[in-house]
């Protein structure tokens, strides 16, 4: 760049020399030996280092704002207007000295504006070209390389000399590049990229660019009053080419933004709506939150239909009470009141189909009034998750004041602010699910340590324990507590209902069985206490069923009472018969009171070797299958009958594997608890 | 799903109950007998005719009413369980504080024995 710029200089430097020269030799009538081709070959090179160092400035600054380029080229044509009307002065000043009319000095004068003339009509169509290829199809870039290379070429046009006047082929050509240049200065895109303010100042920047180009051609082209001639010959195809061009381009340019004008606030209201949309759509992204959504919602959307006042009406669920929250723009909350009522009483209210909703309750209202400081009201409502979350007012002074096009608009707003909130809702729910997910996993694993791992025993039987839940937390319960050497206390519960609350009194179930046990009770007793404790801690409609058992291997005994549990199974090896034990009992919180005690009763039997003891829940005996049959007790009698012989694992494990072949594919919505005693 | 549909007689209170009574239906239950309650009538029947199961929570809401029963001295009388259901009550021991008759009839008689 810096290199053709020095190079420029130097053949400009050169070429006023030169011209000096010639004067001189003329004068004197000296032939200085220099072929007409050199002085004409030394200006064609300085046009084409300066267009190439045009060339490289202009790619070097990238930038795109047009106005930015104008004021460059304003820039320099202000400077080469001053120094040449500097010069036409110093001209003036000095006419009535010597040196008036000195030639060589004349020379000098000419050469400088000669030389600032070419380079600011050589930055103009650098900038020019920039604006023509602004958003460029494949088609204008050849177009405009056709157009350049003709131009370039033109430059060396003068080497066959001859001038607009007498040649024919300097017409031709002439005519072909005018004609290109034509058409070339219909692109004018750039245009429609400035805004309003910009455009005034690129009418005024073109203006004078366009007088400054008038200015030079005719101080090149139109001599002095004092010459006769009427127009000094043209004589330079790339200078008359380029002046042609540029004068054709400002011109287009200045009218295509005249008439733009009107137009500009209409592009600029779009590019608006364009940002608007997508803050509504990013808002989420930038964390924030439900009212910076909807107060851009207002905004963009008071902006777009011109409202001169509006509110929002977003109806929030805060603790069951429906309270709508309000939030107004350029209106007071007597005003809106007022127009509420005048809402109720109009008469002229149009119903607009929304197109993308199926209920009627989301159609948007156009409502007219006849006198009032609004005289159009637009109603929106805001879908959120399918359902109404709030209302958009938008108020106009003017009747008629919304157009089919507005409405579209709002309804695009409203629409993308619905799904930035229901994404943003969403996503909360998302978090707190995860949450409540978290919370649940730690309950299980709480729970699951509230359930022994080893169940106390001894060689007289084997204990063996199952159980499940359907969600993460349940209300069965079992435990065991070894009271003696030769006595041990076994437990079976289960909380009514199911889940987190019955998870809860399942383990206040844990800490009463864990302290009464020590005390070792008659299981009768035991109940009974039981029952006083949890009477002050339960829910009113919840209530425990239990099962205790006091296994008493010294004397082969066993003593039990049952709460309104499900009656245990019991296999006879004697008998080889399996049968429910029958007793009467009331489950723990149903009765709160010291009546209670009258409805528990012992029981007490003695066992033989092998026998079995199931004790289960009613997730067992209740489960059912698809065509609502229940697993029942029939069943299984025939389980435990056909698989006593086996050790306690192998009947849970058999047990189960029946359940799940009963259910089949029909998930077991219960918790089912089981523990399988085995006699020695 | 299930139903409850309220009948004022002359001198007592029906509360025919249709359907499933499980743990979130129970609510629902509960909803109904307390409007009965709530009117502070001395008879009350309820209709389990067409009641196919109830859970725990279903008795529950059952249970919760005994003392109100006895407190208020009301005749609550249920009638036309089925075996399934029936049984369920006896298991929980419900059976020797609630009245449990099989028809309508033994129900009524129930209420003007008293």
């Amino acid at each position: 760049m810096r290199i053709s710029l020095a190079i420029s200089t130097l053949l400009w430097l050169i070429m006023t020399l030169l011209d000096v020269l010639q004067v001189l030799a003329v004068r004197s009538d000296v032939d200085l030996g220099i072929s007409p081709i050199v002085p004409v070959l030394i200006i064609d090179f300085f046009f084409v280092f300066v267009v190439l160092f045009y060339r490289l400035r202009i790619t070097k600054v990238e930038s795109t704002d047009f106005i930015d380029y104008l004021w460059r080229v304003f820039a320099i044509g202000l400077i080469a207007t001053l120094v040449s009307l500097a010069l036409g002065l110093f001209n003036n000043s000095i006419a009535d000295s010597a040196l008036a009319n000195n030639p060589f000095l004349e020379e000098v004068l000419y050469s400088i504006r000669f030389g600032l003339i070419s380079v600011f009509l050589v930055s103009t169509f650098t900038v020019w070209k920039k604006l023509i290829l602004y958003q460029k199809s494949k088609r204008l870039v050849i177009w405009w390389n056709v157009f350049e290379g003709v131009i370039l070429l033109s430059i060396f046009f003068n080497l066959i000399g001859g001038d607009l006047q007498t040649n024919d082929l300097f017409k031709i050509l002439f005519g072909v590049i005018t004609l290109m240049a034509l058409i070339l200065s219909a692109n004018l895109k750039w245009v429609a990229f400035l805004n309003f303010k910009q455009k005034w100042k690129s009418i005024l920047l073109i203006l004078l660019i366009t007088i400054y180009l008038g200015y030079f051609f005719t101080s090149i082209y139109v001599p002095g009053e004092e010459t006769m001639d009427i127009l000094k010959s043209i004589d330079n195809l790339f200078i008359v080419s380029l002046f042609v061009f540029l004068l054709f381009y400002s011109i287009f340019s200045l009218l295509v933004i005249l008439f733009n004008l009107p137009t500009s606030s209409v592009f600029e209201k779009k590019m608006e709506e364009a940002i608007n949309f997508q803050r509504l759509s990013q808002s989420i992204q930038q964390g924030e939150n439900e009212n910076q959504i909807f107060d851009i919602l207002l905004t963009s959307s008071m902006s777009a239909v011109y409202a001169d006042a509006g509110w929002l009406e977003i109806e929030r669920n805060k603790q069951g009470t429906e309270e709508s929250e309000i939030r107004r723009k350029n209106l007071s909350p007597t005003n809106r009141l007022e127009v509420i009522e005048q809402i109720k009483v109009s008469k002229q209210k149009y119903v607009l189909k929304n197109p993308l909703s199926k209920a009627s309750e989301q159609d948007q209202t156009l409502i007219l009034f006849k006198k009032s400081n609004f005289r159009s009201v637009l109603i929106v409502p805001l879908i959120i998750q399918e359902k109404i979350a709030g209302h958009m007012y938008l108020l106009n002074e003017l009747s008629d004041g919304f157009n089919k096009e507005m409405i579209n608009i709002i309804n695009t707003f409203a629409s993308q602010a619905s799904i930035s909130i229901e994404n943003f809702r969403l996503l909360g729910e998302a978090l707190e699910n995860e949450r409540y997910k978290k919370e649940l996993n730690i309950a299980k694993k709480v729970q699951r340590a509230l359930l022994p791992v080893n169940l106390d025993h001894n060689d007289s039987f084997q204990i063996h324990a199952f159980t499940q839940a359907p969600d993460e937390v349940g209300g069965d319960y079992y435990d065991t507590f070894r009271l003696s050497e030769h006595k041990f206390a076994v437990v079976i519960g289960d909380v009514s209902g199911k889940g987190t609350s019955a998870a809860f009194h399942m383990s206040q179930m844990k800490g009463i069985f864990q302290s009464l046990v020590q005390l070792d009770l008659a299981p009768d007793e035991f109940l009974v206490k039981a029952n006083k404790a949890l009477s002050g801690c339960l829910e009113k409609t919840s209530f425990i069923t239990l099962s205790y058992f006091v296994i008493d291997t010294e004397h082969k005994s066993v003593e039990y009472s049952r709460a309104g549990h499900c009656p245990t199974l019991f296999y006879s090896s004697q008998n080889s018969s399996a049968e429910f034990l029958e007793n009467k009992g009331l489950g723990l919180g149903i009765l709160r009171n010291d009546s209670f005690k009258n409805y528990v009763f012992v029981n007490k039997m003695t066992f033989q070797k092998d026998d079995v003891i199931v004790l289960y829940t009613d997730g067992i005996s209740e489960a059912s299958n698809n065509s609502g049959e229940e697993f029942g007790y029939d069943r299984m009698k025939k389980i435990l009958t056909d698989n006593a012989k086996f050790d306690a694992v192998s009947i849970q494990k058999t047990f189960i594997k029946k359940l799940f072949e009963f259910c089949e594919d029909k998930n077991l919505n219960d918790d089912y608890t089981m523990v399988v005693i085995k006699f020695k | 799903m299930l139903e409850i549909v309220q009948t004022n007689e002359n001198n007592y209170i029906s509360i025919a109950v249709t359907g499933d009574a499980d743990a979130s239906s129970s609510i629902k239950l509960d909803k109904g007998l307390r409007s009965a309650f709530d009117e502070s009538h001395s008879n009350i029947i309820i209709d389990c005719t067409n009641l196919n199961y109830i859970s725990s929570a279903g008795l529950g809401v059952f249970m919760s009413y005994i003392e109100e029963i006895n407190q208020t001295n009301t005749t609550f009388v249920i009638y036309g369980l089925s075996e399934k259901v029936l049984k369920v009550f006896g298991i929980l021991g419900l059976d020797q504080l609630l009245i449990l008759k099989n028809t309508k009839e033994e129900a009524l008689v129930e209420l003007n024995g008293l």
